[in-house]
């Protein structure tokens, strides 16, 4: 590592004071999870494992938590996956044929991701009551699947955007149907495209707490987003067991975003090198 | 590998409102080699594609021998294709990229690593083989594209630009290369280009193509030497030729000042072009101008003249210094007389 140039230092130190808020609000969410009694930052009794007995124990009616963890985990997974599936064709689509209303579908696509999802918590509610989905980790899958769509959409437009015609023409020639063309040289080439969106996919469905707030209301279906804010609404919050809880939510996170982080990068770097 | 001839008939591409390719007629002969020449946007390109089977006509048949094809998926019309830019899979091992045409057609094993093997041991790169297309130069990469494409033994052989992305050593080598690997097998072979060296050494026949519409097709040397029209006399020839807009009359051709007899007996008289080959042009002669730029190009200079208006370049083993006045003459066995509408005109002696 080259030493920074002295002008470099006090940028750091600028974004270093930046960052002091949240770095301290992590620190906050350990020290309070793992010692009986913190002061702002500051453990004022001895470390204790009480606000971790969630883990071992049903706490207050709540269901176990390692049926909120796997739930959550069922979740992202399959949000993930369905999410990279449905928006690589999609976007195939949209980046490599001519259809009628493809202009119509983009601008559609592009209204859809800006468009406040909350807002349409309600009708979703009423279509998912209709088709027998709600309160099943199925129906809450499926929202939000669609409702990440248009971002998965357009990332990947620009991934399959940046392929050459040529080599598509190459495969037809060689030989291959479009869909497997689609398949077996299209999708092996926007891989880095793939894997940023699964992880990005991943990380937004671990962290979704509305709609399954909304559309879940069983117990054994509880995703950890809902399970850790079932210790924030009774009268006495237990802020050592929220930290706690919150600690175990994190831990994924922190794990996606170690083994994801250069995938993500490709958000922004786009496109393969032949 | 047994070359078929290759017909299409009153072949039409629109795009939109845009006429990329109208109504061609062009017969290939089982194993020739036709080169397509043109600027870019002339619809040569388009019509390879369509040959292809990558676009659908809007209009026209083609044939490959009897078999009418322009229907058909281009997987089933058993045709071979280099790319400009290769178009080798990036993720795939040159072995495997040659193999690709192959394991679609369910071969497998044995059979298919031997003809990976003699398929680049015929274009020289079976020591690359392990390879991925990033690690091999481009003039590998071009040979693994051309190994691919000959390795199924496709009836019709198809070349997009295929020396354009090699520097200018390689590419005259390939050019010789890619040319007698044809003749040896006898795959009839569509070459497009807009490179008129690369047409005119490579190819049997050349194509022209202009705004859609085939110009002329007739050999190298017909092309040279009796150009059909004046776009065609202007594009196929380097450095150009001389295209003096003027009229023809009293045995002679008039432009503005400039004044150029023709020894022969002109059909129609009035408004025309007269075409001259730098080469064709001497010093010493009727024509009096002014030298405005000398290019020494090795084994000639290259002198452009102000004949009274006119600009006229010519080859010349003389060097006349710039600002100079010089005498030009003209061969006039070999000038070329073109119409108003820019058709050829053949002179009556």
């Amino acid at each position: 590592m080259p030493l920074l140039p002295p002008r470099w230092r006090l940028t750091l130190i600028v974004l270093a004071a930046l960052c002091v808020p949240i770095a301290s609000g992590v620190v906050w969410l350990f020290l309070t999870g793992t010692f009986d009694r913190v002061h702002g930052l500051i453990p004022v009794r001895s470390p204790s494992l009480d606000n971790w007995r969630f883990l071992w124990q049903s706490v207050g009616g709540r269901p176990p938590v390692h049926v909120a963890i796997v739930n959550s985990l069922v979740f992202a997974v399959l949000v993930a996956s369905l999410e990279v599936v449905i928006a690589s064709m999609a976007a195939y689509a949209i980046s490599r044929m001519s259809f009628p209303g493809r202009r119509l579908y983009l601008g559609f696509v592009l209204v859809l991701h800006a468009f406040p999802a909350v807002s349409l918590i309600i009708a979703i509610f009423y279509i998912l009551r209709l088709l027998g989905l709600f309160d099943t980790l199925t129906g809450v899958i499926l929202v939000k699947a669609a409702l990440e769509l248009p971002l998965g959409i357009w990332l990947m437009k620009g991934f399959f955007d940046t392929l050459s015609w040529e080599m598509e023409m190459a495969a037809l020639v060689d030989g291959m149907s479009r869909w497997r063309l689609f398949w077996k040289v299209a999708m092996p080439l926007v891989r880095p495209g793939l894997l940023a969106l699964g992880t990005f996919a991943l990380l937004s469905a671990w962290g979704e707490f509305i709609l399954p707030y909304t559309l879940i209301v069983s117990s054994q279906r509880t995703l950890m987003s809902s399970y850790l804010q079932t210790f924030l609404t009774e009268g006495y919050s237990d802020f050592g067991m929220v930290a706690a809880v919150g600690v175990v939510y994190a831990l994924p996170v922190v794990a996606i975003f170690l083994v994801g982080q250069r995938y993500l990068l490709n958000i922004y770097g786009g496109g393969v090198k032949g | 590998m047994k070359g078929i001839a290759l017909r299409l008939e009153g072949l039409t591409k629109h795009f939109g409102r845009v006429v990329a390719l109208q109504a061609l007629d062009l017969d290939v002969r089982a194993g020739e080699m036709v080169a397509f020449l043109g600027p870019s946007g002339c619809g040569k390109t388009t019509t390879l594609l369509m040959i292809a089977g990558i676009y659908q006509p809007t209009a026209g048949a083609i044939y490959f021998a009897d078999r009418r094809v322009d229907h058909l998926h281009p997987r089933d019309r058993d045709v071979g294709m280099v790319f400009q830019s290769y178009a080798l899979y990036p993720h795939l091992t040159i072995f495997e990229n040659i193999a690709f045409p192959l394991r679609l057609k369910g071969l497998r094993g044995n059979e298919l690593a031997s003809k990976v093997r003699q398929s680049a041991e015929l274009l020289g790169i079976a020591h690359l083989l392990e390879r991925r297309p990033g690690q091999v130069s481009g003039g590998q990469q071009q040979r693994a594209a051309l190994a691919r494409a000959l390795v199924k033994e496709p009836q019709v052989l198809l070349l997009d630009e295929p020396l354009s992305n090699l520097d200018a050593q390689i590419r005259l080598q390939a050019r010789g290369e890619i040319r007698r690997l044809q003749l040896d097998l006898g795959v009839t072979s569509v070459l497009v280009t807009h490179d008129q060296a690369e047409a005119l050494a490579m190819a049997d026949r050349v194509a022209v193509f202009s705004l859609g519409e085939l110009q002329q097709f007739a050999s190298p040397d017909e092309l040279y030497t009796r150009p059909a029209n004046t776009f065609v006399a202007g594009f196929v020839g380097h450095p150009p030729m001389n295209l003096i807009r003027g009229t023809f009359a009293d045995g002679a051709f008039t432009s503005n000042g400039l004044k150029i007899p023709v020894p022969f007996r002109l059909p129609p008289a009035g408004g025309g072009t007269l075409g001259m080959r730098p080469e064709d042009l001497v010093v010493g002669g009727p024509i009096r101008g002014r030298v405005v730029v000398v290019e020494p190009l090795g084994r000639q200079v290259l002198v452009t003249v102000d004949a009274a208006g006119s600009t006229l370049t010519m080859l010349t083993n003389v060097r006349p210094s710039v600002g100079e006045t010089v005498a030009v003459g003209v061969n006039s066995a070999r000038l070329h007389l073109f119409d108003a509408g820019g058709r050829r005109v053949e002179a009556a002696a």
